[in-house]
């Protein structure tokens, strides 16, 4: 178990590493030339100008910037970005807010998925899973960022039930509408998927068994059933966490949500190489974990998959 | 019917029949299905009984209704079915009974054994774990003694090791293993009604023999009536004491063991008997029927109590004569497939290593021969099939098949192509061999228009020919195969690998998804077709009573090697290796007396040491 543990620890230098190219190319070959485009309108003297170059090392040829991109990285050196903020100061900032905002989003998506899909697959074609099944299906069909302005519109202005948007000081609490917001889509697919396996589950041979052996349908429905049917369910969860992580994007700019999203968008938008490989670096990290885990839990809800060398 | 006096059918003579008091009391118990908004009747008017220490048998084939009726008795049913009549378990009305009490009932007083020891357990929980909830669940006794109780199931059933039994997962044990967990965990209660739902279909036939042992025993321990639910009549002759045949729904006879065997009334009954293929019966044709319980008495100089020894004797005589006298094989012409030294393995993936799954086999069929490769599961039989046909590569040795060697043939070649051409292959699953999204005409004639033989009218001309030689009406070649029974599916399969005319069949366990009567027929017809078309067969079962009616030479495999091979007469009326006798002593024959001589030489067989 170490050793496969390890060994899935040791996969993630390749793909740090593949990433991180990638990633650095294709900022490196965006048109424009971003130390211009800083100054807008009004150009500095071209001496300025080569001066942040050599700042940045902009003047380097590509493989060079990545070098020492990676060697800066290595001695935990991160830089400062275009505005002269050290880049490590706000990864600080906003990966704490963006992980609350998708735990929270994975946390309600979970909850409500599962419940929703365990009610509904065991009362497969009544009025509730038809409903439920409906519903789900308009949540999938409608984009993210009209949910999102109904929602904090109905609910954060109209009704005053949640603060429309976050601002600076994110919390538990006012983050709970835009973790609704980015919680909804997967909450449909995870509800789906339940629903799904606990059919699948419910007419299993060993569920008869459960039955047979005098067991109350309460106790059959969460030993036997929902216990099996969360497996296939565990790995999407795990796929999602880094969706939630990443893809905030327009969840984090219609709440206004000082997160990663918004921060990575400014750093593309403004040709940032450095500060987009870093986001982006930590967030390969958290997903390649985020799977090892899930690959770890389902040996543990699923005894019969074993990591063995 | 309700007064048969229940004679006892152990091997002790001593033990007088106790008849014991009324377990369960079946009235008029009717069992519909919704199917398309109208009810279709599952089970019909039954009325039966089981006493205290009785095994009732209820036989029938699929769709009897054996099965709906009895798990209509705990309400095991699922929700779109309606039961009617009445259930009395020693006295007490269960049907239409509060949920709470039916539950009370379910795992404590009525207990079962389901068909599938693989599913019927849950994947995720340890054995343990399971029959310790059970024990928990009907009496108010600490996790420790619940588990001290769970033990003691253990090794009540047998188990080598109950520690590790109790502590492994359903994964992790054999199907033997599993089936006895299962009953470990059915028995833990003490129940007063035991319902086995084809307790041993799934196992192998030793396996099934030590598991059917073991319920016999724990009938004479435990005093428990059972209700063993099967479609095997050679389990109904070893177990039970009464049988009540159902068909379409009705239990159409009822009668002690004795009285069903001896002197079937209903004609279907009659037919269901003469249907079910028993070792050494031999084939259509001029093939003597073989004591196979003699034969195994005189390779292994047993000395049967149940068994006069002058009739005895005289039987294996007539057993060693009868081998004098057996047709010599005469082989002709060129082998149609011959392994030398072949050894079989499943490549290496990935990280799992490659497995040897054949070693050192060697076979040879020649033109017109039937040859039955018999084997318990994981014996390396169906690898050979698979290799035959190129589907397996060969690690060692030579294979030829129909003339060139295709040991080395490259994955997908064009010499493995070639040679496909000369081989049919039949297999295990009708249903999911043939392409549900094509009519079944289409599937016959695949291989005839891939191969480039015959397209347009002249295919058409062909696929009705063959829908002829398989006994299907031409009209069937337009439907699906969802639309086809099991039977008429496997006519299918047949159709297809006879569509090129092939010198060699390889037929993997073509009939052991079929109800008996519907295998009786499939047999029949491919013996006809063999006959007529003269090819060569490699018939790959774990029956040895469809290899004992099919087969001109017969190959008992093990763990991967031949044990024995030789003609019919020699395996059967002279086995010599220990695996060989064990196997066949192993087969239940289906009729109660005889069984009683096969089940006291088979005891006799392991306690001389045989492994």
């Amino acid at each position: 178990m170490i050793q496969y543990i390890l060994r899935r620890l040791l996969q993630i230098i390749p793909v740090f590493i593949g990433t991180t190219l990638l990633v650095y190319f294709m900022v490196f070959a965006l048109p424009g030339d971003p130390i211009r485009a800083l100054f807008g309108d009004r150009p500095p003297s071209e001496a300025v100008i080569a001066q942040l170059r050599q700042q940045y090392n902009l003047d380097q040829p590509f493989w060079v910037q990545y070098g020492l991109f990676l060697k800066n990285l290595f001695t935990f050196n991160l830089g400062v970005d275009f505005t002269g903020q050290p880049i490590a100061a706000s990864l600080g900032r906003i990966f704490p807010v963006t992980v609350m905002l998708a735990v929270e989003a994975l946390i309600i998506q979970t909850v409500f998925g599962v419940t929703f899909g365990l009610i509904a697959g065991l009362r497969k074609g009544r009025v509730f899973d038809a409903t439920v099944l409906i519903a789900s299906l308009v949540v999938i069909a409608i984009p993210t960022f009209v949910l999102g302005f109904v929602l904090q519109l109905l609910i954060g202005v109209q009704l005053g039930w949640a603060k429309p948007t976050v601002g600076a000081t994110a919390d538990w609490g006012n983050l709970i509408l835009p973790a609704t917001v980015l919680g909804l889509v997967s909450f449909a697919y995870v509800l789906r998927l339940t629903r799904a396996s606990v059919i699948e589950n419910m007419n299993a041979d060993y569920v008869r068994t459960a039955t047979a052996k005098g067991l109350s349908r309460p106790r059959v429905v969460v030993t036997h059933i929902l216990r099996n049917s969360m497996i296939p369910v565990i790995t999407y969860l795990g796929a999602s966490l880094g969706g939630l992580m990443g893809g905030a994007i327009v969840t984090e700019s219609i709440f206004n949500v000082p997160g990663v999203g918004q921060k990575l968008f400014q750093a593309v938008i403004r040709s940032e190489g450095p500060t987009v490989v870093a986001i982006v670096s930590v967030l390969v990290l958290v997903f390649v974990i985020a799977n090892l885990l899930v690959d770890l839990l389902y040996a543990w809800l699923d005894p019969r998959i074993r990591y063995e060398n | 019917m309700t007064d048969n006096i229940t004679p006892n059918r152990d091997t002790a003579p001593a033990q007088e029949p106790a008849k014991g008091a009324i377990v369960l009391e079946v009235r008029d118990l009717s069992v519909d299905f919704g199917v398309d908004k109208k009810w279709v009747p599952a089970a019909i008017g039954l009325n039966y009984e089981v006493r205290a220490g009785e095994v009732l048998a209820i036989v029938g084939e699929s769709g009897s209704g054996k099965s709906a009726s009895s798990m209509a008795l705990l309400g095991l049913l699922p929700s779109n079915s309606r039961v009617s009549g009445s259930v009395r378990l020693s006295g007490k009305e269960l049907l239409g009974s509060n949920a709470a009490n039916i539950r009370e009932v379910r795992g404590k007083d009525v207990a079962v054994i389901f068909q599938e020891p693989m599913t019927a357990l849950n994947p995720v929980y340890t054995v343990g774990a399971q029959i310790v909830e059970t024990v928990r669940l009907h009496n108010e006794v600490s996790p420790d003694q619940a588990k001290e109780r769970a033990l003691r199931m253990l090794e009540l059933v047998e188990l080598p090791d109950p520690e590790k039994a109790f502590k492994s997962y359903p994964h992790q044990l054999s199907g033997g293993q599993r089936q006895r967990a299962m009953i470990a965990q059915s028995l833990s209660c003490d129940p007063k009604l035991l319902i086995a739902d084809e307790p041993t279909t799934a196992l192998d036939v030793t396996v099934q023999a030590e598991i059917l042992d073991l319920m016999r025993n724990l009938r004479n321990k435990l005093d428990s009536a059972i209700v063993l639910i099967t479609h095997d009549m050679g389990v109904v002759a070893d177990l039970a004491d009464r049988i009540a045949v159902m068909r379409r729904g009705l239990i159409v006879e009822t009668g002690t063991a004795e009285q069903v065997f001896r002197n079937p009334r209903h004609e279907y009954t009659q037919a269901l008997l003469a249907a079910v293929p028993h070792l050494g019966q031999g084939g259509a044709d001029d093939a003597a029927e073989v004591d196979v319980t003699a034969a195994l008495a005189a390779a292994t100089h047993a000395e049967l109590e149940s068994v006069d020894h002058a009739d005895l004797v005289r039987r294996e005589r007539e057993n060693a004569a009868a081998l004098a006298t057996a047709a010599a094989e005469r082989p002709q012409g060129e082998p149609v497939l011959e392994l030398t030294d072949v050894a079989i393995e499943y490549p290496k993936q990935g990280r799992v290593p490659a497995f040897r799954a054949v070693e050192g086999a060697n076979l040879v069929i020649y033109p017109g021969q039937v040859v039955g490769l018999v084997g318990e599961s994981g014996s390396g039989k169906t690898t050979i099939g698979r290799a035959a046909v190129g589907l397996l590569p060969v690690a060692a040795g030579t294979m030829r098949v129909v003339g060139q060697d295709i040991s080395a043939a490259k994955k997908n070649g064009k010499q493995l192509h070639h040679v496909r051409r000369h081989i049919g292959m039949v297999f295990q699953d009708p249903s999911s061999s043939l392409n549900p999204r094509l009519p079944i005409g289409e599937s016959i004639g695949e291989p005839m228009f891939l191969a480039g033989e015959a397209k347009g009218s002249g295919l058409q001309k062909r696929i009705e020919a063959l829908l002829d030689q398989v006994e299907l009406p031409r009209s069937y070649r337009n439907r699906y195969p969802h639309e086809l029974s099991g039977g008429q599916k496997q006519r299918v399969g047949i159709a297809r690998a006879l569509s090129l005319k092939p010198k060699l069949m390889v037929a993997d366990e073509p009939t052991s998804a079929l109800d008996v009567s519907v295998q009786a027929k499939v047999l029949e017809l491919f013996q006809n077709l063999q006959k007529d078309l003269g090819f060569a067969c490699l018939f790959v079962t774990h029956d040895l009573a469809v290899v004992d009616v099919l087969a001109d030479r017969i190959c008992v495999m093990q763990r991967g090697r031949i044990v024995e091979q030789g003609t019919r007469d020699q395996i059967l009326r002279n086995p010599q290796e220990p695996y060989t006798q064990r196997l066949l002593a192993a087969v239940p024959l289906p009729d109660p007396e005889k069984q009683r001589e096969r089940r006291e030489l088979r005891a006799q067989l392991l306690a001389s040491g045989v492994e």
